[in-house]
């Protein structure tokens, strides 16, 4: 039989026709959902809640949390699914429907402006303002901020992390060190000290100032400055805010100082995993180490063969008032604006993130830093000294965080790229190159609008 | 000019019953062209002048998506140029390494069986696996090979981690996988006419003249197909490179320390990087199609081309 083109029409023409129907719908699940779904009027319901933790203690005490909310609220059913990556739980967000869940946590506070901007997680300042709760009296500054974007508060807190300063004192004794240093000057003259070379490399690194050496990331130094990356007009001014450069030629200052990019580098390929035992603190190839509060568990389950002790991270000296704030980050939590069981989702959100005694007792099980400012300063706390460091820089009014953008993380790449060339001496133009990602930046957000 | 006659009712309805009989039989592979190839590319397409984040609903962009890829994203052009430069040079190496042990294996007298069985198991391996074995391998601190380069008093390259050495380093890894292509290139060896061979030593060939003359014809539709998926399958190039620069650059990624692909210092950022990154990390559905339309594009115009220029390589039967 021969097939000519009048053959193929039909099916090419109802082909074509499925295709177009399908990209004019372009597929988008989310909307407004249900506003009072009968919970508060004592009816069923019951909400699923996706979460991201996967070890056994993690889960259990969330399920443990969940099963408290459940006892207080008995006509609220939680459908608890863990260990959810973040790309699976913005796809069912995508595809909104019956099966997508209702509460939602992400362990990043990267995405919090996409989900506010494109509504894609309910604004809960209202639903704060309705119960009386004041969220700047309730969570700690960094934390409200990372939480919201230009006034939605589409997310907040559930547990945080806050950065510090790592110390092995059995090190510091050695080199006749009494004291952790609390501004820069001090800190480079103890790293200074505390270094041990061997050849080309080094016996013992005082700190690994490389960008590359795990958390030593430029936003995690901009923390000690303030740093607010973007201006009133959200415009980007990592070109105009001092603070900026100054922190990427202290830091490039730091690994002339200890002996150079490619010599720290080389070092620095030699370490083990970060979240192991081989952990370059744990196993003593670095005196110091700017980390995050886990870090004090995992010390205690290694059992390094040295002591060690906590500080918060030191700050620039033109900033020593400001010494005890730090870098801050944390888990969020959200109600999906297409979900029909708002007014249950909301019970529990708001137990999870305000509930004290649920706060810390989940706090303690996981060994991060609570969310709410009351539950900072609680009794109940397990916290021995060196995990009280890290409660104290979440407290600090001067702790910063990297603030939510329409395109996620992409200002933060941007600039880690320039802070890669300028520490390895490949970019030498600081000015040109802070005007250049600035450029990048605004570009990036204005294609995101 | 002739006259055409109006062709009989009768006659139509049969061309109709054969249009619907012949659309019956075509069906399932119209549907999975069109589920699976059409609509996912017209999709692309469309998405590539829209503003999409994946959650709101598109609006029509223009050429602003183009505009931004070219102009104002500055990964580009790096992830083309490292594309690019995978494809002339892994896909060519491949190619020349998977024959050149293909010739060597068929020639083999004894122990042909593991050497096989040696040249192509690596190819088994998962290649997340085989990356993080090599990016272990080729630790610039702790590795093997470079303590055994140190030892022979050569020069130890930063691999992984320096910007010049990562495609070669990734180039190796993919010259180890090399079993897929020595496998069907033994086979396309073993399908030359002995005979010809037989001629061309009378004839007084010399080794090279009966590779030039006798082998790389009779074999060249499978160089050919080797080259295309090879330049096809680069051009999707995504894993291997994303898990050398994370393992290498140690840096796992979350709020405040972003992980780059690309490291180190973009040297192994790819296209398909690109679209996972502008898709799924920075919500641009619309710049992330634009990259996919493109690697679309230079993925045909290098199949065509290769199949235009290895048409005259072909024998007719």
């Amino acid at each position: 039989m021969v097939i000519n083109r009048s053959t193929l029409r039909t099916p090419a023409a109802l082909a074509s026709a499925a295709c177009l129907a399908l990209l004019a719908t372009a597929c988008t699940g989310t909307g407004d959902g249900g506003g009072d779904d009968g919970s508060a009027a004592g009816k069923d319901v019951t909400i699923t809640f996706w979460h991201g933790w996967s070890q056994d203690n993690e889960v259990k005490a969330i399920n443990d949390n969940v099963a408290a909310f459940e006892k207080l609220h008995p006509n609220i059913h939680v459908k608890v699914v863990g260990n959810i990556a973040d790309d699976k739980s913005e796809q069912a967000l995508r595809a909104g429907g019956p099966d997508a869940p209702d509460v939602v946590s992400s362990f990043t506070t990267d995405n919090v402006g996409k989900f506010c901007a494109s509504n894609v997680w309910t604004d809960l300042g209202p639903l704060l303002k309705k119960d009386g709760i004041d969220p700047a009296a309730t969570f700690p500054a960094a934390m409200l901020q990372y939480t919201q974007f230009k006034g939605d508060q589409c997310s907040l807190p559930l547990l945080g992390d806050a950065y510090g300063l790592y110390y092995n004192r059995t090190a510091f004794a050695a080199a006749g060190i009494t004291a952790p240093p609390k501004t820069f000057s001090e800190f480079e003259a103890d790293a200074a000290k505390l270094t041990v070379p061997d050849g080309d490399s080094y016996k013992q690194l005082g700190f690994m100032p490389n960008y590359h050496g795990y958390e030593t990331a430029i936003a995690h130094y901009l923390g000690q400055y303030g740093s607010t990356y973007f201006g009133a007009d959200g415009r980007s001014n990592v070109a105009t805010d001092p603070t900026v450069a100054a922190a990427l030629t202290w830091q490039k200052s730091l690994v002339d100082k200890l002996g150079g990019f490619d010599r720290l580098e080389k070092y620095r390929t030699g370490f083990g995993d970060e979240f192991s035992a081989k952990n370059p603190f744990t196993t003593g190839q670095v005196a110091m180490a700017l980390d995050g509060e886990w870090r004090t568990a995992s010390l205690a389950e290694d059992k390094p063969a040295f002591e060690w002790a906590t500080a918060p991270f030191p700050v620039p000296d033109d900033q020593a008032a400001n010494y005890g704030r730090g870098y801050q980050t944390g888990t969020i939590v959200g109600i999906a604006k297409g979900s029909r069981k708002q007014t249950a989702a909301w019970e529990l959100v708001k137990y999870l993130t305000t509930d004290t005694d649920a706060v810390v007792s989940f706090a303690n099980a996981i060994h991060n830093v609570p969310s709410t400012l009351a539950a900072l300063s609680s009794p109940k706390l397990d916290a021995d000294a060196n995990f009280r460091t890290f409660l104290d820089i979440a407290k600090n009014p001067h702790s910063a965080t990297t603030p939510a953008s329409i395109n996620g993380g992409a200002y933060q790449v941007s600039l880690q790229n320039l802070s890669y060339e300028v520490e390895a001496g490949r970019q030498t133009d600081l000015g040109a190159g802070l005007t250049a990602t600035a450029k990048e930046i605004d570009a990036a957000v204005d294609q995101a609008k | 000019m002739a006259l055409q006659l109006p062709t009989p009712p009768a006659l139509r309805r049969k061309r109709r019953r054969e249009a619907v009989r012949t659309a019956a039989f075509l069906s399932p592979w119209l549907i999975g062209f069109g589920v699976f190839f059409a609509y996912p590319l017209l999709s692309t397409v469309y998405f590539s002048f829209m503003r999409y984040d994946g959650f709101t609903a598109p609006t029509f962009a223009g050429l602003k998506n183009w505009d931004y890829v070219f102009n104002h994203y500055p990964f580009f052009w790096t992830g083309l140029g490292n594309t690019l430069w995978l494809v002339a040079v892994m896909v060519t190496l491949r190619v020349a390494f998977g024959l050149g042990i293909g010739l060597l294996i068929t020639k083999v007298k004894t122990g042909a069986g593991f050497f096989r069985t040696a040249f192509y198991l690596p190819y088994l391996a998962p290649p997340v696996a085989a990356t993080m074995a090599f990016a272990f391998l080729l630790n610039p601190g702790t590795g093997p090979v470079n303590h055994l380069l140190g030892k022979l008093g050569l020069p130890q390259p930063g691999w992984f981690t320096d910007p010049s050495w990562s495609k070669p380093a990734l180039t190796l890894l993919a010259l180890w996988g090399i079993g897929d292509l020595m496998v069907i290139f033994m086979a396309a060896l073993l399908d030359v006419p002995r005979e010809q061979y037989e001629a061309a030593e009378l004839d007084g060939a010399s080794p090279w003249q009966r590779f030039r003359y006798v082998t790389l014809p009779n074999i060249s539709p499978i160089v050919q197909f080797a080259v295309v998926t090879g330049v096809i399958q680069t051009m999707q190039y995504y894993t291997q490179a994303i898990v050398a620069g994370k393992v290498a650059s140690g840096v796992i990624g979350g709020s405040g320390q972003q992980f780059e692909p690309g490291y180190p210092h973009g040297s192994t950022w790819t296209l398909p990087q690109m679209v996972y990154s502008l898709g799924f990390q920075r919500f641009d559905t619309g710049s992330a199609c634009v990259v996919a339309v493109i690697l679309f594009a230079i993925s045909m115009a290098f199949t065509s081309v290769l199949l235009r220029r290895g048409a005259g390589l072909v024998g007719e039967d």
